[in-house]
């Protein structure tokens, strides 16, 4: 049976939402002994959680203090250690995976296949290129580890439920001194997470300010929906980078998607193509936005937002 | 430091829409404009502000690609680098093989700093740093927007999903750039004229001998799948009875 090395995110307390969905791609490919691999200052509890994935086999649970921060400099000869017991090594095209699955493909001396939006055979896959305008089925070579990264916003995640076996393993490789994890600042908020959240709001330039920003928390805390904003707004300022969606931000799959002062450059598209429904507020009739939202209302936010917001109950 | 080597690919403009061509083998790219990829542009801009604080002597420009690369190659030295290398080759070739590529003109230029964009936005890979960095065996800071040195390291500001993340790494090392590092330059026509004169070397790909790669094979190409055409309302009112319709409210 085909044996993959699924490397977790998680941000040192709990599991990233991506790693279940990476489960749910990993479980695609036929017949897959599924291995999660937790490398944490403080494993445990992340552990437990990989644990109850459906569909995992085991967990592979490794503790130190130098996995602080998920450096890939840390990690990568951590996991490639590991790889030699198996066919597949699998993350998530998040910016953590991103950062540490090449590095990985290249200690082991292979190619590595970004962004699987589906697996079409044991080896055969589709992934987005020039931001989601074309898609390309790729195919691995046989007789080398397959290394890829999994664009989460194409899988729901797997149920909760199982108990999978948790081993520990000593740390094999050594850790090289030359990368330092100094600090995060993360934009802690109570509303719901933007990658996981089953509906968004996003603003974009059309805003105008960091102030007008409100109108679009206002309504996003009315429909408890996670915010998400336009490369513009951010580098404007109005919201910080975390924000961003689009081919170079977030790549996200609500239920609900509403775009309010967004023209819907590609770049942006690209973020919330496999959104259930999308909504398009705009001043500008011949915004790009209009030719992929499910509803569109041609309006100034200035009003329509505020109207909207008091309509929903 | 001495030396920084920026890496340049040769790509499709940002503001092309990109065709699939009808027979499945490929994407339109016959009479469509190329540009740098805009994330080089990023890495060479930064670069050059380092230069021009007096933190770097020479910035030494490297891209894999056909002879028409040296277009961009020209481009970036009109911005401002002081030479380029084109290593040639008709195919482009796969990731891992641009990285040992890179990894050998390391080898000959002993650059202190490798900048690179975080992704081309052709393919969308975003492998290139970070398997250089592996191969050569040094620290990576990829998705940058702040860069602070002091002394043998230089502290990374990173986009992440989560926010930012504050590491630091060494000298040498690959550094990754994201949009917000900063805004590149226009080149200025005399730069354009002076940069002709610049020297830029053709090294053939061949010439390198890099190991073979396992090469993951593109074998059909085809549009995503289009979103069916939606409705447009008239009002709030319009929009919130269509949402309610759809159950999402």
């Amino acid at each position: 049976m085909a044996k993959v090395l699924l490397i977790a995110e998680h941000d040192g307390e709990s599991l990233n939402p991506s790693t279940a969905k990476c489960v749910a791609c990993a479980a695609d490919i036929a017949a897959a002994d599924i291995d999660v691999a937790v490398f944490a200052e403080s494993a445990a509890s992340i552990a437990a959680e990989a644990a109850s994935l459906e569909s995992v086999s085991r967990v592979i649970c490794s503790e130190n203090a130098a996995y602080r921060g998920g450096l890939a400099a840390v990690l990568a000869p951590q996991i490639v250690a590991l790889a030699g017991d198996y066919d597949y090594v699998l993350g998530p095209s998040t910016t953590f995976g991103k950062d540490l699955v090449p590095r990985v493909a290249a200690l082991l001396g292979v190619n590595q296949i970004s962004d699987i939006m589906s697996v079409e055979g044991e080896r055969t896959f589709k992934r987005p290129i020039y931001a989601g305008n074309a898609v390309v089925t790729v195919e691995a070579p046989a007789g080398v580890p397959l290394v890829a990264t999994i664009r989460t916003a194409s899988y729901r995640p797997v149920g909760t439920g199982n108990s999978a076996p948790v081993e520990t393993l000593e740390m094999s490789a050594d850790v090289p001194d030359h990368t330092r994890f100094i600090a995060s600042e993360t934009g802690k908020s109570d509303r719901p997470d933007l990658q996981s959240a089953a509906r968004v709001v996003a603003g974009g330039r059309a805003l105008g300010s960091a102030e007008n920003f409100d109108l679009i928390f206002k309504l996003a805390d009315k429909l408890d929906a996670g915010v998400g904003a336009s490369r513009a707004a951010v580098d404007a300022g109005y919201v910080p980078n975390e924000m961003q969606v689009g081919q170079t931000g977030r790549i996200i799959a609500p239920d609900l998607y509403i775009a309010i002062g967004i023209s819907g450059a590609i770049q942006h598209l690209t973020g919330i193509k496999d959104a259930g429904t999308i909504v398009a507020i705009n001043k500008d009739e011949e915004a790009p936005i209009f030719e992929v939202a499910d509803i569109g209302l041609v309006g100034d936010l200035f009003n329509v937002v505020p109207e909207l917001t008091d309509a929903v109950d | 430091m001495e030396k920084i080597l920026v890496g340049l690919k040769r790509v499709v403009d940002y503001n092309v829409r990109v065709r699939v061509k009808g027979d499945g083998s490929g994407v339109e790219t016959e009479g469509v404009k190329m540009s740098i990829n805009p994330f080089d542009e990023i890495a060479l801009e930064e670069a050059l502000r380092i230069k021009e604080r007096g933190e770097a002597t020479e910035i030494v420009l490297v891209s894999i690609g056909g002879g028409e690369a040296q277009q961009q190659l020209r481009t970036g030295l009109a911005m401002g680098a002081d030479r380029a290398i084109l290593v040639e080759t008709a195919e482009m070739p796969d990731p891992l093989s641009c990285a040992r590529a890179l990894l050998e003109i390391v080898n000959r230029e002993n650059p202190e700093l490798v900048i690179v964009g975080k992704q081309a936005i052709d393919n969308d890979n975003a492998q290139t740093g970070p398997m250089l960095a592996a191969l050569w065996g040094r620290p990576q800071a990829t998705f940058a927007s702040k860069l602070e040195f002091s002394g043998n390291s230089v502290r990374v500001t990173r986009e992440v999903d989560a926010g930012l993340d504050v590491i630091e790494v060494d000298l040498p090392a690959v550094i990754t750039a994201d949009l917000r590092l900063n805004e590149p330059r226009y080149v200025k026509l005399p730069d354009i004229m002076k940069a002709k004169k610049k020297p830029l070397d053709q090294v053939p790909l061949a010439d390198l001998s890099i190991a073979d790669s396992p090469v993951i094979a593109e074998t059909v190409f085809e549009p995503p799948a289009a979103r069916e055409r939606g409705i447009m309302v008239d009002d709030v009112a319009g929009l919130v009875g269509a949402l309610k319709d759809k159950g999402l409210l």
